[in-house]
């Protein structure tokens, strides 16, 4: 078995999945009276199909590769984040915060300055959950669960009584040197779309994410660990150490996240700007399966449903983009599993 | 055996081809047949497809292609449920018991014969047990709770689950590898019961004594294929090993004499406590001076690997010490060769070249420390296999494929290769054939002999006695004998190891 037909074995399931939920979902729009036709010709011809469109499923696609990041690495130590939503709005604050405090610093400092914010504070608020499995035993679930009700609360206080513009929900803007450029001014793509250059971070996080699992030491360590956690300790292991530092990772990943809205877009800090992209993370690294770079499209594909979601929006409810996505990721899961066993391959 | 005539064949594989990975058959075009009434040895290499083949015929795989007949009728078999219903049964050589139940409950569990509504009618299936305790002469407590019996016990239980569920044709995996002596003596009467009564027996074995002593006939598979088929009584050990490996094999290993005066591990008055939180070692002490083997025999469950794991530093010590010559941080340069490889050994879904480094990612060879060192750690594993004759001679070969043989190599290798002045081992050939046994224990003495001290933990005393400088039995946590394996043998240490008798206090 080469590489390659491994690669096109690994595609073909998610491909199936993905056709077979657009003929379940032509089903269910037929079902409310509409013509499904009609509806996936705009929904892709406004996501895909223009370029403004695919500026802003670009954008969205930027943190989904964040959190999908997140919840792979987390994965690759069998721990599973789902605290990925605090991480970001942790790390987005911390970014917005450096870019409001600091005014004065050139972009050269302000924009490292702000990487290293939005990393730590994802990564501190991960390793917290990380630190409570390590030292305690409390599972990382319920952990990051509520940590994130934590995070909300607490970004929420200190936006409202410490930072807030009155008769909004979110602070002041960020200095200007601390902006990540939009590619429409930087090029004159993807007009009007907020699709900025937090996208080649993104993908230089999937090649860090590569590295450190596949090349270093420490990713050696928390593959072993999450595979078998018995061979871990028979090796010597610190198994402490490596949920700690996988913990803060993943954390660190998902709050880069926040650079995309923040740094960006908006430019400030707005309560709520997760938008649930901690938890579509979640399914961007099972469909993935852990690979960094297959985060990568599929990202963009969730980037389409969300962002056709809201292109139809006024024709169909959007619930059905969300089954449509519910289905996706059932039929995925089921159909790899099924590929597998009938053609006794390996998926990556 | 019986006069056979070819409608009386019990069972029957004809041409039968599997594979697992493309452009290597596991079996290929393999033929089989055994008759009622006969015990039929099934040998070979390991990974030279022997549980492949019986996996087949209980319905646990089905083959690519190729023809199951069971008493000349053909059956098709998609999990071991539709095997058992025509008589087909396996004994693993890892136990399938429900700890917490009766040795009944065992029996019955699966194949209950109820009253309305399933109510277990225990009653009924009590008394059918205890006939079949009686006709194949089976000696067990059908009201013990099975988790604490020995494991010749928890064989028998085995043993009549499926004679309870009517099975004809019972293969035996390796039965004898966990067993003493004296329970080998008394599985062999069973078997004889059973063939007796017209039961085809079919035994996967590695141990050429047994194949004499016990069968009718033998099956030899080499990688994939059928070499030999041949009446017991017209071969002998040594045309066996030939067909089985291809090649003469050298003949015994040579022991060196005893090692230096320097002590290398020195345990004194040692408590540990199991799992469960009673006490596993009851005071043990003992020394190991450099280049000495220091055997440790004992039925398995009498601490032998709580002490193991003691001295990696796996398990907590209740009282007492470990010393360890010239290691402050003894815990981290211990090779350790863990009787249960499956569990800490190995990380099946790692490749082999990442297997050979695991616990020695940081050794310089191997990283900067932070780093892997990609190349040379696949230079390392291309040697290792080579050496070690590990198959499939492919680095990146994923662990879960391998065979239990050549995954047992790899720890093997991987340790005794490691540069560390004391080596635990436990169980270093079991599941291995003769060639790559004889291979271990060449290994092993050599380590010895550039000074390390060994200990060896072990079921199989013909390899104790073979390799150790002393042999220690283990009885309830403590040793109860010393023996010098020049001066002793296999009944002896059989009748310390069930505590029938002790040279200590």
């Amino acid at each position: 078995m080469n590489k390659i037909t491994k690669y096109i074995y690994s595609a073909a399931g998610p491909i199936l999945s993905i056709i077979i939920s657009l003929i379940f979902g032509a089903v269910l729009i037929a079902l409310i009276g509409k013509n499904p036709i009609d509806i996936y010709t705009k929904m892709f011809s406004d996501t895909i199909g223009n370029s403004y469109g695919f500026g802003q499923v670009m954008f969205k696609s930027t943190t989904l590769i964040f959190t999908g990041l997140a919840a792979a690495f987390a994965f690759k130590a069998g721990l599973f984040n789902i605290g990925a939503e605090g991480q970001l709005t942790i790390g987005a604050f911390a970014s917005a915060w450096v870019g409001i405090t600091f005014v004065n610093f050139p972009w050269q400092i302000i924009i490292p300055l702000s990487l290293l914010a939005a990393f730590i504070g994802g990564a501190f608020w991960a390793g917290i959950a990380g630190y409570l499995k390590a030292r305690f035993g409390s599972h990382e679930v319920i952990n990051t669960i509520m940590l994130n009700f934590i995070a909300m609360a607490l970004v929420s206080y200190i936006v409202n009584n410490i930072y807030l513009v009155p008769a909004t929900i979110h602070t002041p803007e960020i200095s200007p040197e601390s902006v990540l450029l939009r590619f429409d001014i930087l090029t004159g793509m993807f007009k009007g779309s907020p699709f900025n250059l937090s996208f080649p971070i993104a993908i230089g996080a999937c090649i860090l994410m590569y590295l450190i699992i596949n090349k270093s030491v420490l990713g050696y360590r928390i593959r072993t660990y999450g595979f078998n956690p018995f061979a871990a300790e028979y090796a010597k292991m610190k198994s402490g150490r490596i949920i700690l530092w996988s913990m803060a990772v993943s954390g660190g990943l998902a709050g880069l996240g926040g650079l995309n809205f923040v740094n960006g877009y908006k430019h400030y800090f707005e309560l709520g700007l997760s938008e649930n992209a901690g938890y579509i993370g979640i399914a961007v690294a099972l469909i993935a399966r852990n690979n960094p770079f297959a985060i990568i499209p599929v990202s963009i594909f969730f980037g389409i449903l969300e962002y056709g979601g809201l292109t139809v929006n006024t024709l169909v409810p959007k619930e059905i983009v969300t089954i449509m996505q519910g289905i996706i990721i059932l039929l995925i899961i089921a159909v790899t599993k099924i590929f597998e066993k009938k053609f006794k391959v390996k998926t990556v | 055996m019986r006069e056979q005539t070819a409608n009386s064949v019990s069972v029957q594989l004809i041409d039968i081809v599997k594979s697992f990975q493309a452009g290597y058959n596991a079996n290929d075009h393999v033929n089989f047949s055994a008759y009622p009434g006969e015990i039929h040895a099934l040998i070979g290499e390991n990974g030279a497809g022997k549980s492949t083949l019986m996996n087949i015929l209980y319905g646990m795989y089905q083959a690519d292609s190729g023809k199951i007949l069971i008493n000349g009728k053909e059956a098709k078999f998609r999990s071991p449920a539709d095997a058992i219903k025509l008589g087909v049964g396996m004994v693993h050589q890892h136990f399938m018991l429900v700890n917490t139940f009766s040795v009944l409950e065992n029996i019955i569990l699966g194949d209950e014969d109820t009253f309305r509504f399933d109510v277990i009618d225990m009653k009924r299936s009590k008394q059918k047990v205890i006939e079949l305790k009686k006709s194949f002469e089976i000696n067990v407590e059908l009201d013990d709770i099975s988790g604490g019996l020995a494991v010749g016990i928890q064989q028998k239980i085995e043993i009549l689950k499926l004679l309870y569920r009517n099975a004809e044709i019972m293969i035996l995996d390796e039965p004898t590898a966990i067993l003493t002596p004296q329970e080998t003596e008394e599985l062999f009467k069973t078997l004889a019961e059973l063939k007796n009564s017209g039961k085809t027996i079919i035994l996967i074995t590695h141990k050429l004594g047994e194949v004499l002593a016990i069968s009718d006939r033998v099956t030899v598979l080499r990688r994939g294929k059928v070499t030999g088929i041949l009446k017991t009584n017209q071969t002998s050990s040594n045309e066996l090993a030939k067909m089985i490996t291809g090649r003469s094999i050298e003949s015994q290993v040579i022991k060196k004499s005893a090692g230096g005066e320097k002590i290398i591990l020195e345990v004194n008055d040692l408590y540990i406590n199991n799992d469960r939180g009673s006490l596993a070692i009851n005071g043990i002490s003992l020394i190991i001076k450099e280049g000495e083997i220091f055997g440790i025999a004992g039925v398995e469950g009498n601490g032998q690997e709580e002490l193991a794991e003691a001295i990696c530093g796996l398990r907590k010590i209740s009282k007492g010490t470990i010393n360890i010559a010239g290691i402050d941080d003894f815990k981290k340069s211990i090779a350790h060769i863990p009787a249960n490889r499956h569990k800490y050994g190995i990380v099946k879904e790692f490749t082999l070249e990442e297997n050979l480094i695991l616990g020695r990612e940081k050794e310089e060879n191997f990283s900067n420390g932070w780093i892997l060192n990609n190349k040379k750690i696949n230079e390392f594993s291309e040697v290792i296999i080579e050496e070690y004759d590990i198959r499939p001679e492919n680095s990146k070969a994923l662990m879960e494929g391998l065979s239990g043989g050549n995954q047992q190599k790899a720890v093997a290798a991987r340790e005794m290769t490691k540069n560390s002045d004391l080596v635990v081992i436990s169980h270093p050939t079991r599941g291995l054939d003769i060639l790559a046994s004889e291979f271990v224990h060449r290994t092993i003495l050599e380590e010895s002999k550039k000074g390390k001290a060994i200990l060896l933990i072990s079921s199989d005393l013909s390899e104790l006695l073979k390799l150790s400088d002393k042999i220690a039995v283990m009885y309830n946590g403590r040793i109860t004998g010393e023996l010098d394996p020049k001066s002793t043998n296999e009944n002896e240490i059989g009748e310390y190891m069930t505590g029938l008798k002790s040279n200590k206090r």
